[in-house]
């Protein structure tokens, strides 16, 4: 059968990739090839300097994704590319989204409980470990280097799709910024000064370290410099001031879309999953008792282990050791590592975000208790399509909201705009307004028949 | 009390929801043929491009109608016997009510032309209509026809287009959707929609369509004083009207739709009929009888329900709005705006180089107050500007403050002063931007008016 397909150059997704999109491929191919030739067989990564061979490896997947991306967006009208979503077999748990689901779980307990299995890998990193760090790489670093490289290319490729679309722009900036230099550059640079690995980018509840006493203890001690109890006050400030401030003025978006690293990953590598999480009532209440849980549970487990510091051991023993250790174990790597990210196209792209992390959960309730944020609906131009709903990454029923016109608070909103963005009628806009701050969730808008004057309003 | 309520669609069901609002007593049941839970209509577009399920286009999930004890009722009525006050199904029990609510929309327009039943030769309204759209076009199309410049057409050829189907757009006008929106407005989406590389064929009518086949199926058609076109499927989209036919030999009074009052209520006693298949026998001034058209729909809802439950509510829309998106391009109205200017109306009209965005404000020449808002690819505030109309405020008033209106995203350009520049140059005046974009103010604002 002869299938003449349209000349346009604006369709969405071309069916026959180009030559340049083939070209582009080809170099990414090579270059994750390089990378499994020298995990399975270190002696053939050999035929190259090692500096040499890396930089070609990572220049061939970077380029050749920037390529791709460019060819596959630019040259189309700037807008809305959610076309032929739902017949991708990868984005709705279909045969390649099941396939991606168990490669990337799996590597996820390579990493964390068989480090040695990724030994070939590793040494392939090593020039790089070495000129940023003064050290050979080990697994956590080639991790760091993968993430941060990914969230830089499907950050280009999220801009390139949002282009139309300044919010996103500045906000994927944002994050691609803060994953590179605060979650990448500047702790490789500190153990490169004999610092312990810092990040200024994560506080308690989600970086324990920084408030629990083994923790302090080491960062005390492994800082070469005195740098340690700078880095301790750092911590502790932005638990307790800087959070709630800046969450009081920009909501919960400020970090969790904006600067956090598993935010960044889940905006980036995560956005074409985005529409997998689940919109259900019922998942809302598994949410809102998981998510609370996980936080009383790094609490309880924080201050078992100031007591037993406190006392030292002799009321508690081991016991807070044991509770501490399950909690790295099954919310830590379990839940954080393996499911948040593994299980990308299963669950969607912020399961982690929105059922276990404790960060967002105390984000959350400041954003829901005393915040300036809230997204505001648009009188009546709602039309219930749900295009918000099922773009909302964090499983939120935005239409629930935007067809009775009134305003979005909710704990879980991380603020992306995507809802915004997708809306085809102008209805929403995500807002910082302190005027009204405690008629925010009034559905008042909703009130549509003024009795007695027999007048219709329009919302 | 039993209510029935026939059409799921937009209409029925807000009447359904705000029924159970106000009265806890009611027996609501609800019955449609066209499939078993309330979606969103204006969404059918999205399923077939991908970007959302049927699922997805529901507002409510399942146990939302057992819990507000919403009878579903899978059927189609036959006949209404009024006196009696039942309906009737042809494979099911009567349905006996105390109230009726008609709620059963529209149905695309055919205008007698040859061939428009053939195979492969469509509307767009229904569900089913939909699925006819998928099992035509899913494989073996090389080309698809869309009859009709409106806003079900634009939709359908971006449907086609979404799925690599080569597109022929037959309008009958000069230009796209030029008896609504103003030239400028109108010359915009024209650009729009070849930029898209539709074939976009102005001032052109269908002749008629055949099947040279002769299998039933539709293989070309003749477009009017022009060439013959090959295509394996055509869009029927000129208009749609109400979807009465079943009542047609009943003595419900009817004329293009069925005739109600300000209340809602037809000729029958405890009968209702509301949404596009509803004319209003006395519509506001400078509204039309029957209003096809979403917002509509659920406003009517509201207000029948207040009239079921005995609580007597006239059906007053007060300022009309509406909005549409074609392509990449969002449409928003608020207030007058006409395609061709009425003399006692000035226009102010800004457009971005690009040419894919702009905004048209309208006053009344002799008192200067505001009148109407038009804006392509930039979201306007409908409070703002439904206050701003209403309470007529001065045109200069209304520029000056026009920040407030804004609602595109945070870093997104404002244009406000671009407007207030055009003005200037227009009118020779050195009026100056004063509020720009941001929720505080518009809080302020708003707060006046309480």
């Amino acid at each position: 059968m002869q299938t003449e397909y349209s000349l346009s150059l604006a369709n969405p997704t071309p069916l026959h990739t180009s030559l340049r999109q083939k070209l582009a491929l080809a170099a990414v191919a090579i270059g994750v090839l390089m990378c499994l030739i020298a995990w399975a067989s270190p002696t053939a990564a050999q035929l190259l300097p090692p500096s040499v061979f890396l930089a070609m490896s990572i220049s061939l997947v970077s380029m050749g994704s920037i390529a791709f991306v460019h060819e596959e967006y630019d040259n189309k009208p700037e807008g809305i590319k959610n076309h032929g979503v739902f017949f991708k077999s990868l984005v709705t748990r279909g045969v390649w989204g099941w396939f991606l689901g168990v490669l990337l779980t799996g590597f996820y307990v390579c990493l964390y409980w068989f480090p040695e299995y990724l030994t070939g890998l590793v040494t392939v990193f090593d020039p790089l470990s070495k000129m940023m760090r003064g050290r050979p790489a080990d697994s956590w670093f080639v991790y760091g280097t993968i993430y941060t490289l990914s969230v830089l290319l499907m950050g280009y490729k999220f801009a390139m799709k949002y282009r139309h679309n300044r919010y996103q722009l500045v906000r994927t900036a944002s994050v691609t910024f803060f994953q590179l230099g605060f979650s990448f550059l500047i702790p490789s640079f500190l153990v490169l000064m004999n610092e312990p690995e810092y990040y200024f980018s994560y506080f308690w509840p989600l970086k324990t370290d920084s408030l629990k006493p083994d923790g302090i203890q080491w960062i005390v001690q492994s800082s070469s410099h005195g740098l340690g109890l700078f880095f301790i006050g750092f911590s502790i400030l932005m638990t307790f001031v800087g959070v709630p401030i800046l969450t009081y003025f920009f909501g919960k978006r400020w970090y969790c879309s904006w600067v956090c690293g598993c935010g960044g990953l889940a905006e980036t590598v995560g956005d074409p999953f985005r529409q997998l999480s689940d919109k259900s009532m019922t998942a809302w209440k598994i949410e809102r008792w998981m998510i609370h849980s996980v936080l009383i549970f790094v609490t309880v487990m924080t201050v078992l282990l100031w007591v037993n510091s406190a006392t030292k051991g002799q009321v508690l023993g081991s016991a807070s050791m044991a509770f501490s250790k399950t909690y790295g174990f099954l919310i830590g790597s379990i839940f954080s590592g393996v499911i948040g990210t593994g299980f990308y196209p299963i669950l969607g792209s912020r399961s982690w975000c929105r059922f276990g992390c404790p960060q967002a959960a105390i984000l959350g309730i400041f954003q829901k208790k005393k915040s300036k944020f809230r997204i505001t609906t648009n009188g009546g131009q709602c039309i219930s399509c749900g295009n918000c709903s099922t773009y909302c990454e964090m499983g939120i029923d935005v239409r629930h909201y935007a067809q009775r016109g009134q305003d979005v608070v909710r704990a879980s909103c991380v603020g992306c705009g995507i809802c915004a963005a997708v809306c085809p009628r102008g209805v929403l806009r995500l807002e910082n307004g302190g005027l009204d701050i405690n008629e925010r969730t009034e559905d008042v808008r909703a009130i549509h028949v003024k009795e007695g004057t027999l007048i219709l309003d329009n919302f | 009390m039993r209510v029935a309520i026939i059409g799921n669609g937009i209409a029925g069901i807000t009447a359904a929801r705000w029924i159970r609002k106000l009265s806890d007593k009611a027996h609501i049941t609800v019955i449609s043929d066209e499939g078993d839970y309330f979606f969103s209509r204006t969404a059918l577009m999205y399923i077939y491009m991908g970007h959302m399920r049927l699922r997805d286009t529901q507002p409510y999930e399942p146990w939302f109608w057992e819990k507000n004890r919403i009878q579903l009722l899978r059927g189609r009525v036959e006949t209404i016997d009024f006196h009696a006050k039942s309906l009737k199904f042809k494979e099911k029990d009567d349905v006996h009510y105390d109230k009726l609510i008609i709620a059963t929309g529209s149905k695309s327009n055919k205008f007698g032309w040859r061939g428009q039943d053939l195979d492969g030769v469509h509307g767009l309204y229904h569900l089913q209509d939909l699925a006819a759209m998928e099992r035509h076009t899913a494989t073996g199309i090389q080309r698809a026809v869309v009859v009709g410049g409106g806003l079900i057409g634009i939709e359908m050829a971006e449907m086609f287009h979404s799925r690599h189907i080569p597109v022929t757009f037959l309008v009958r006008e000069s230009s796209f959707w030029n008896n609504i929106l103003p030239p400028e407005e109108s010359a915009m989406i024209n650009r729009h929609i070849l930029e898209h590389g539709i074939d976009l064929r102005l001032g052109r009518e269908l002749d008629y369509i055949s099947d040279k086949n002769n299998d039933g199926k539709v293989d070309t058609i003749q477009i009017k004083d022009c060439e013959e076109l090959s295509c394996q499927f055509v869009g029927l989209t000129v208009g749609v009207s109400p979807n009465i036919d079943f009542l047609r030999n009943s003595p419900l009074s009817i004329n293009r739709g069925i005739k109600v009052n300000n209340f809602l209520e037809t000729n029958q006693p405890d009968v209702y009929a509301i949404g596009d298949c509803a004319e209003l026998d006395t519509p506001e001034v400078g509204r039309r009888p029957i209003e096809a058209i979403w917002y509509t729909g659920k406003m009517m809802g509201e207000v029948v329900a207040y009239n079921v439950i005995g609580r007597k509510t006239a059906y007053k829309p007060r300022l009309w709005f509406n909005s549409a998106k074609f392509f990449d391009i969002e449409y928003q109205v608020y207030g007058d705006i006409r395609a061709a200017l009425p003399p006692e109306h000035e226009t102010i009209y800004w457009e971005h180089a690009d040419g894919k965005c702009s905004i048209r404000i309208n006053f009344d020449k002799n008192t200067e107050g505001v009148v109407g808002f038009n804006l392509m690819g930039i979201r306007y505030r409908h409070e703002v500007c439904e206050k701003w109309i209403l309470a007529k405020t001065p045109i200069e008033t209304v520029l000056k403050n026009l920040g407030l209106a804004n609602f595109d995203p945070e870093f997104y350009r404002e244009y406000e002063q671009e407007v207030v520049r055009t003005y200037n140059q227009k009118f020779n005046k050195s009026l100056q931007l004063k509020t720009k974009r941001g929720l505080n103010a518009v809080t302020r604002f708003l707060e006046t008016f309480k």
